[in-house]
C-alpha cells in the first residue's frame, strides 16, 4: 500500500545529487541549530564532467538507493528495476568493487535492525549476483538505524531511510 | 597504571576479612558501634504495587572545620537524594528540624524527630584524620523504638567522598528493605550530539557522534571512554570485572569487543568472519553472547573468553539477535522473527528445545534476564508504539511498566528491582527535537525518573554493586 509513496521516492533520489551524509564539521560553533544533522548534501562533485565508473556516476546515471517496506526485505518492481541497471553498469565497469549499505528506520529495535540492514543489503547484493555480477565484486555492511537519511519522525522520512545504498568502494562512505 | 587496593570490612570483635577492590580508591571500614537486633522493627515492603514513602531525616553530617563540614553536607546530600530517587524514601525538609544535627553527640532526642513525623534519622560526621583520609562515620536511628539500626564508620581519600555516600545510602536501603541497595553502582551508556548542539564531534562515518560513556547511577563523575572516531553501539557491563562488552564499527567493520575500564585496553571478541552484534556477558562473566550475520542471516552465538572456543548456539534463517543468558546459565532468551514477527523464544545454553514464550499482541526484542532470575524486561512494539515491559520466564505475568513514540533497551539494577532505559522524541522534519535520554522505572511501574546527562544518552547498561 505504500507502493505509490515508494514510487515517488525513488524518483525522487534518482534526482538527488548523491548519497547524503551529515557533515563532519566537528568544529561548529555551540550556537548553531540542528543543520550538522540534517540531511545535507555532500557537495563533492562538480556538475560538470561525471567520471564513468565513479560514485557520482552511478548515484546520477544509475541509482544507489532501493527501498523496502516496514520490516521487509524483499524487493519490489522498482527496486528490482534500480538493481538491474546497477548489474549493467558493474558489467560496463568491470574493475568497479561496491559495498552495499543496508539500512533501517527507527521504528524498530536497534540490534534487530542491525540484522535487519543485513538482510536487505543482502537482498540487494543477492539480486546482483543473480544477474551475474560476481560476489567478489561485492561487500555487504548493515547500519541498521543509525546513518538516516531523513530526519524527520514521519512516515515519509522513514520510508526513505529504509534502504539500500550501493557504494563504490574506495570512493568514500 | 591503577594498582589494586584491598578492601576491609572489620565488624566490631569479630574476624577480620578482606575482599579484592579493583579501582583508584581504597575505602575501609568499620562497624564503630554493634548494632542491635530490634524487632518489630522499621521495614519497608518493597514488592507493593505503591509504596508510601518512609518519612526519613537525614541530618547534615557534622564536621568541626570547614572543610570537614562541607564534606559532611555533600555526602548528606548525597545520600538524601539517592534514597529520595528510589521513590521509596521521604527525606525531611531541613527546615522543619527541631533537633540541631550538631547538638546529636550521643542518642538523639526522639521526640523532637517524632513531633515532626519523622520514622527514620540518619546522623553523621565527617573528619579529616591525621594521615589525610577522611572518615564518615554515621548512625541510622528507628525513632520509634528509639533504637540504633545501624552504626559504621567508613575512611577513604577524600577524593572519593561521594561513593562513600551512596555506600552509606546502600546501607540504609539495605537495613530499611531487606534487599541490597544500588546506589554504589555504574551506567555505561551511549552519549551522542544533542539536538539542541551540544556534545558534538560527529564524523561521517559516525553521524551522531556516539561514545562509550560511563557515570555514577545518578548521573555524576561522567566520563567517555572512546573518542568518537567510530560509531559504537549497545555496551554492557561485565558481571565479574571491570570490563564492558560493546559493538564498534572501528575500521568500518562492525565487531563485538571488550573495553577494560581500568586499562583502556580495547579487544575484538573472537574470530568470526561475519558482523558480530548484540553482545551480553553471561553473569558469571565467563561468556559472551552474541549474534552473528553472514550472508545476511543472524544466529546466535556464544564464546568463551577462556578457551577462546566459540558455539553456535541457532541455525535458523530468521532473524536471531539480542540473547540474554539466565543467572544460573542453564537458559537463554532471546528475539527471533522465525515465527513470522519479532517475539521471544527460550532455548537451552546449548541451544536446544526452544519455545516461544511471547504470546501477546505486537512485536517483542531487546529481552533482558532479570539478575534476580525471575523476570524477563523486554520492549514490545505495538500500534506504533513502544513499550518496556516485564514477563516471567515461561512467558505468563506480562506487566507493561512504560509507553512512548520510542522507548527501548531495559537494563536491570543489580538488585532486580528497577530499570533504566531510553526514550528517544520524535524528530521534526527541519531535524530539531529527537532527543534521547535515559529514564529509571520501578519494577512496580511507579516512579519514573530521569537521569540527566550532558549530552544524548542511549543504550544504558547497570553495573553490579561496585567493588
Amino acid at each position: 500500500m505504500r507502493f505509490n509513496i515508494l514510487g515517488v521516492i525513488a524518483a525522487v533520489a534518482l534526482v538527488a545529487a548523491c548519497e547524503t551524509m551529515p557533515e563532519e564539521d566537528a568544529t561548529m560553533d555551540s550556537s548553531g541549530d540542528s543543520s550538522e544533522t540534517t540531511s545535507a548534501a555532500a557537495d563533492t562533485d562538480a556538475p560538470v564532467g561525471i567520471m564513468p565508473g565513479s560514485e557520482a556516476d552511478l548515484v546520477v546515471n544509475v541509482g544507489a538507493r532501493v527501498y523496502f517496506d516496514f520490516d521487509r526485505f524483499d524487493l519490489n518492481d522498482v527496486s528490482r528495476s534500480t538493481l538491474e541497471r546497477q548489474a549493467a553498469w558493474l558489467s560496463a565497469n568491470p574493475g568497479v568493487r561496491v559495498a552495499i549499505e543496508g539500512h533501517c528506520d527507527e521504528r524498530g529495535t536497534r540490534e534487530y535492525n542491525l540484522a535487519l540492514g543485513e538482510r536487505r543489503a543482502n537482498a540487494a547484493k543477492d539480486y546482483l549476483v543473480a544477474l551475474g555480477v560476481s560476489p567478489d565484486r561485492i561487500r555487504t555492511v548493515s547500519y541498521g538505524e543509525e546513518r538516516p537519511v531523513a530526519m524527520g519522525s514521519n512516515d515519509v522520512a522513514w520510508s526513505q531511510n529504509r534502504r539500500s545504498v550501493t557504494t563504490v568502494e574506495g570512493a568514500g562512505s | 597504571m591503577r594498582q589494586t587496593i584491598y578492601f576491609r570490612i572489620m565488624p566490631l570483635s569479630s574476624k577480620m576479612w578482606t575482599r579484592r577492590l579493583l579501582g583508584s580508591f581504597a575505602v575501609l571500614l568499620a562497624v564503630v558501634v554493634l548494632t542491635s537486633n530490634a524487632h518489630a522493627e522499621l521495614k519497608i515492603d518493597i514488592t507493593r504495587g505503591t509504596v508510601e514513602p518512609l518519612p526519613i531525616a537525614v541530618t547534615k553530617f557534622i564536621g568541626t572545620t570547614v572543610d570537614e563540614a562541607n564534606f559532611g553536607k555533600s555526602i548528606s546530600d548525597v545520600i538524601a537524594m539517592d534514597l529520595e530517587r528510589s521513590g521509596l524514601f521521604k527525606p525531611a525538609d531541613s527546615r522543619a528540624f527541631i533537633q540541631t544535627a550538631e547538638s546529636m553527640n550521643s542518642v538523639p532526642r526522639f521526640g523532637d524527630w517524632r513531633v515532626i513525623d519523622v520514622q527514620a534519622l540518619v546522623q553523621g560526621r565527617a573528619e579529616i584524620v591525621d594521615d589525610g583520609r577522611l572518615r564518615i562515620e554515621f548512625r541510622l536511628w528507628d525513632v520509634f523504638a528509639e533504637q540504633q539500626m545501624i552504626g559504621l564508620a567508613y575512611f577513604t581519600v577524600p577524593d572519593n567522598w561521594r561513593r562513600v555516600a551512596h555506600i552509606i545510602a546502600d546501607a540504609i536501603y539495605k537495613r530499611l528493605t531487606g534487599e541490597d541497595g544500588y546506589f554504589d553502582t555504574r551506567i555505561v551508556y551511549i552519549a551522542q550530539q544533542s539536538a539542541t548542539g551540544s556534545c558534538r564531534g560527529t564524523t561521517p562515518l559516525n553521524p551522531f557522534g556516539k561514545r562509550l560513556a560511563i557515570m555514577d547511577q545518578d548521573g555524576e563523575n561522567r566520563r567517555y571512554l572512546t573518542d568518537g572516531s567510530s560509531l559504537v553501539l549497545t555496551p554492557r557491563f561485565s558481571p565479574t570485572l571491570q570490563e564492558i562488552t560493546y559493538m564498534s564499527y572501528h575500521g568500518n567493520v562492525p565487531r563485538v569487543y571488550i573495553f577494560n575500564i581500568d586499562t583502556g585496553h580495547q579487544e575484538v571478541v573472537g574470530d568470526f568472519p561475519g558482523m558480530t552484534f548484540s553482545p551480553r556477558f553471561s553473569y558469571d562473566g565467563s561468556t559472551v553472547i552474541m549474534s552473528m550475520a553472514k550472508d545476511g542471516n543472524s544466529d546466535i552465538y556464544t564464546l568463551d573468553l577462556r578457551t577462546r572456543q566459540d558455539k553456535q548456539l541457532t541455525r535458523h534463517s530468521g532473524i536471531d539477535t539480542s540473547p540474554s543468558l539466565s543467572p544460573d546459565g542453564k537458559f537463554v532468551v532471546f528475539n527471533s522473527d522465525r515465527g513470522g514477527a519479532q517475539q521471544l523464544y527460550v532455548m537451552g545454553a546449548d541451544g536446544g528445545n526452544v519455545r516461544r514464550i511471547s504470546h501477546g499482541k505486537g512485536r517483542y526484542a531487546t529481552p533482558v534476564w532479570s539478575p534476580r532470575g525471575d523476570l524477563i524486561a523486554f520492549t514490545k512494539l505495538q500500534g506504533g508504539r513502544f513499550f518496556i515491559g516485564v514477563m516471567r520466564p515461561d512467558g505468563t505475568g506480562e506487566r507493561l511498566l512504560a509507553e512512548d513514540f520510542k522507548i527501548e533497551a531495559p537494563t536491570w539494577a543489580p538488585n532486580g528491582r528497577v530499570l533504566m532505559f531510553f526514550r528517544k522524541e520524535r524528530t521534526n522534519d527541519d531535524g530539531t527535537g529527537g532527543r534521547s535520554r535515559l529514564f529509571t522505572i520501578d519494577l512496580t511501574g511507579h516512579n519514573e525518573r530521569e537521569v540527566t546527562t550532558l549530552c544524548d544518552a542511549s543504550d544504558p547498561a547497570w553495573s553490579p554493586l561496585n567493588p
